[in-house]
This record gives structure tokens, C-alpha cells and sequence, in this order.
């Protein structure tokens, strides 16, 4: 006897036409409003609770959660799937995506899976090196470098069509991000390369943390004259520092994170550090603020994603809005 | 060699400007890699590239050589390969993430350009690296280029 498969009609509406071309970070940016983003580490594990127990924290506070792509060198869930679980459950994520574990094959086979599974924004990086991470002993690929990486997902979605010219039948919806370190040398070159990056399609930016004012307003400066604020959104990476060790110790290690000594010594005369840590990110996202060109800010609170929330109210930046 | 390779991104305006005397000479040898056919040339012409930019530039032959657009540094000597600018990993100093005991590529290729006459090259977008280059000689993809131009425009 052969039984009788029956195939479920349960297909969906691509994504696009069940949320509309434009997510939710986008809108909220081409709004006017001031937006916030925050990193979330993806799990040590292969369960979906792990995801959506970190997710948690900052569901309602948050405008886009940044779900990172084996950052610093280290192993974890991929962010692709991450992405995925979390737009199952309706939250507004950003795929980090780094040119040292893929060739261009591979990164534009997941910038097409990506899309079809809702993912809505993209961040082109470059990557660390292996050699911070967990597995200094790999081979890192770096086929690609973040601009060409842009270029190529720019193509994909506006030209429709493989690095290679081969066309797609249906092209990728996204909203590309790229990063900028206005924090290290060489800092003339710095908004230049913002310009290749917005030349190469970034339509918005996450920076490095900040945490020297003077600089970042010289760079803003800069990219004002050079007439970028107007070409893309602008948004500086915060964080809350956890003690002048930790500062101390991401100053030394963490490739291109500069920590000036003012904030280490306010730190160190603190009574409790951990609270000053997150006063100076508060004060710092308010400064941040006023700057003309800055549409929001990105806060990594690595290892104290709970604190995410207060820092955000007490900030006081998403004023009556709900995200 | 390291040092070398420093001193050329310091020397990017004279490096610059006999590049641009050479490259008419490997143009206008247009007949000589004809008759002598560019398979044939490819593997002296090779040699002697390797030769020069690898005392000069540590060059590693990537085929596609960009050293006017970043101020007479090659990139491929940056460990993450980046043809378009440094990665934000760049130490205060201004040393390599990767090498820590070297001078970021990048930061050299800055200096060397703001030396060069064409110090705007370095803002042009570079396309990603075709692979298959890797080995030949971009002297000779030069030549044949802007003679197929020259052809085309006949
Ligand atoms: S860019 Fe390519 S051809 Fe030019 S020096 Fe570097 S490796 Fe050699």
C-alpha cells in the first residue's frame, strides 16, 4: 500500500510583501528619529532559548539588535541563524557579516538566504583577525575586503545580479550598514574612508566606541565639510566600562578600542565603578547627541547587556517612543 | 624587504613620477610583446617585475597592481588583503593589528599618497581582487590594455 503524502499549503508572502519594503531601523532613521541599536552576542549554543533569553533584554527598547558575526575571532552561533530565529519573533535585527571566514561564493549564498528569511538590515565589516580569537590556528579568508563586500551587496539588491554578472530572479530588500573607527590612525584618512564606504553603497554607520569626544567631533567635522551626514545615518558605538581594569585591559587588547586616560583615572577614583562606567556611556550618549550628523547611537554593553535598558531610559534619547 | 618597502611610500612623489616615465616605455614596447607574443612575454616580463617591485614594494604579485592609487605601499602586504583603506584595528601608534611590530600598510599608503601629485587616487572605490591574476605580470595587462584602447579607438 503507498500512502498518500499530503504537502500542507502553508507558503508565505515573500517578506517584502508581508512587511513592506522598509524595516523597521530604516523608517525610524528616515523619520528623523533619534535610534538606537545594541549588540547581542550570539550563544555558545544550539539552542533557540539561548537566542530569545538574550533577545529579551532588549525587546522594547531597542530600534535594531546587532546580531555579531564571530566577533573578535571567537566561535559562536552564526549570525545568519541568529537573525533568523529573531525575525521568526518579529524583532528587528542587523547581520554582522565579516569578510575572514567567507570567500565571495559563500557571502552572497547567505546575503540571499539572509533576505528571504526576513533579515531586513546588513553590516559589512571587514573582521578581526584570527589571531585575537579562539582559533588563531584557522585560516582566515579576507577574499573580500568591507567596500567591496558593500559593492557586491549593493549589486545584488540594485542590479540584481552576482558579483560575476549572472542574474537573479528575485533581488535581496536591505538596508547596508558599514563601520568606522574615527579612533585610529590615520585619522586624516578616516573620513575619507567613510566617503569609499558611502561611494560603495553604506546607506548607515556604526563606529567603534567612543569615548573621546574631542575626536569624534573632529571627525564629524570633517565628514560635515565633506558633505556625508547628508549621504548616510550616523551612529557612534557606546558602552558601558566595567571598572578601570576592564578599561585598562580592552585598551591593551581589544584592537582598535582607544580609551583616554581621563576616563580610566574618573574611573579609578569612582567609589563604585561599575555605576560610573554607565554614568560616563549615559553622559556620553547626551553628548553624542547634540552633534550635528548623529541619527542615533549603537551600544555594546559586553557582558552587561541587563544594564541596556536603564542606560537607554536614563539617557532619556527615545523620549515617548516606544521602538 | 620591510625597510625598504618604508622607504618607498616615503619616496611616493619620485617612485610616482618614474612610474609615469616607465610605463610609457612598456606601452610604446607595444611591437616587441606582439611579435614576441604575450605568452611568451609574460614569463621574462614576470621575472623582472618580481624582481624590481619585490626589492622596492614587497610585492606579491597580485597581478592587478594598484601602488599609484596607495601612495606607493602595496596593500597585499596588509594581512586582512584590504585593497581600500585600513581596518579599524589600527594601534595608536600606528602599527599593525596583526604585526604589531609593523607599520600599518595603510598608514603608510596615507603619507605616501598626500606625497603624490595624484594624491586623490587613493579615494578611487577597488574592485575585489581577481585571483587568477596572482603570478602575472600587470606591466605587461597595462600595455595590452591601453593598446587594445588604442586599437579600439582606431
Ligand atoms: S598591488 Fe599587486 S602588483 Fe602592485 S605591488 Fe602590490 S602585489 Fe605587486
Amino acid at each position: 500500500m503507498t500512502s498518500r503524502l499530503t504537502i500542507p499549503d502553508n507558503t508565505q508572502a515573500p517578506p517584502a510583501e508581508r512587511h513592506g519594503n522598509v524595516g523597521h531601523l530604516e523608517r525610524v532613521l528616515r523619520s528623523g528619529q533619534f535610534a538606537v541599536t545594541a549588540e547581542l552576542a550570539p550563544p555558545d549554543s544550539a539552542d533557540p532559548r539561548d537566542v530569545h533569553a538574550r533577545a529579551q533584554l532588549f525587546a522594547g527598547h531597542v530600534d535594531a539588535m546587532n546580531a555579531t558575526d564571530g566577533s573578535g575571532a571567537n566561535c559562536h552561533m552564526s549570525s545568519v541563524a541568529m537573525c533568523a530565529l529573531l525575525a521568526r519573533e518579529g524583532h528587528e535585527t542587523v547581520m554582522q557579516i565579516s569578510c575572514r571566514d567567507r570567500n565571495r561564493i559563500a557571502i552572497q549564498g547567505d546575503v540571499l538566504g539572509a533576505s528571504a528569511l526576513g533579515i531586513r538590515n546588513l553590516l559589512c565589516l571587514t573582521g578581526d583577525g584570527v589571531q585575537v580569537g579562539d582559533h588563531p590556528e584557522a585560516k582566515p579568508v579576507f577574499d573580500l575586503d568591507s567596500l567591496s563586500l558593500l559593492e557586491i551587496v549593493a549589486g545584488l539588491r540594485d542590479k540584481h545580479a552576482f558579483a560575476s554578472g549572472r542574474s537573479l530572479t528575485s533581488a535581496p530588500q536591505v538596508f547596508l550598514g558599514a563601520a568606522a573607527n574615527p579612533f585610529a590612525p590615520p585619522f586624516a584618512f578616516r573620513p575619507h574612508r567613510l566617503a569609499k564606504k558611502i561611494a560603495a553603497g553604506a546607506q548607515f554607520i556604526q563606529t567603534q566606541y567612543c569615548f573621546d569626544l574631542p575626536r569624534f567631533q573632529d571627525f564629524m567635522h570633517r565628514a560635515r565639510d565633506l558633505g556625508l551626514v547628508e549621504k548616510c545615518f550616523i551612529l557612534p558605538g557606546v558602552g558601558p566600562l566595567a571598572s578601570a581594569r576592564t578599561a585598562e585591559w580592552m585598551r591593551r587588547h581589544v584592537p582598535g578600542v582607544h580609551i583616554p586616560d581621563e576616563v580610566i583615572e574618573r574611573l579609578k577614583g569612582a567609589k563604585n565603578q561599575k555605576a560610573e562606567g554607565r554614568d560616563i556611556c549615559i553622559e556620553m550618549i547626551q553628548q553624542l547627541r547634540e552633534i550635528e550628523g548623529v541619527s542615533g547611537v549603537h551600544i555594546m554593553a559586553h557582558r552587561q547587556e541587563a544594564s541596556v535598558p536603564e542606560i537607554i531610559q536614563r539617557a532619556g534619547i527615545l523620549g515617548e517612543r516606544m521602538p | 624587504m620591510y625597510s625598504i618597502r618604508l622607504w618607498a611610500a616615503r619616496y611616493a612623489r619620485l617612485l610616482e613620477l618614474t612610474y609615469r616615465a616607465v610605463e610609457p616605455v612598456i606601452i610604446k614596447l607595444q611591437p616587441l610583446w606582439k611579435s614576441v607574443g604575450y605568452a611568451r612575454a609574460e614569463k621574462p616580463v614576470a621575472s623582472l617585475e618580481q624582481a624590481c617591485k619585490g626589492l622596492l614594494f614587497d610585492c606579491q604579485m597580485c597581478g592587478q597592481c594598484i601602488l599609484s592609487s596607495t601612495g606607493m605601499s602595496c596593500s597585499m602586504n596588509c594581512p586582512k588583503n584590504l585593497r581600500n583603506g585600513p581596518c579599524g584595528g589600527v594601534m595608536q601608534n600606528g602599527n599593525c593589528e596583526v604585526e604589531p611590530d609593523k607599520r600599518c600598510v595603510w598608514v603608510e599608503a596615507w603619507e605616501g599618497s598626500q606625497r603624490m601629485k595624484d594624491s586623490d587616487a587613493i579615494q578611487v572605490v577597488q574592485l575585489p581582487v581577481d585571483h587568477r591574476l596572482q603570478g602575472t605580470s600587470s606591466w605587461l595587462r597595462v600595455a595590452r590594455q591601453a593598446a587594445e584602447r588604442r586599437e579600439s579607438l582606431k
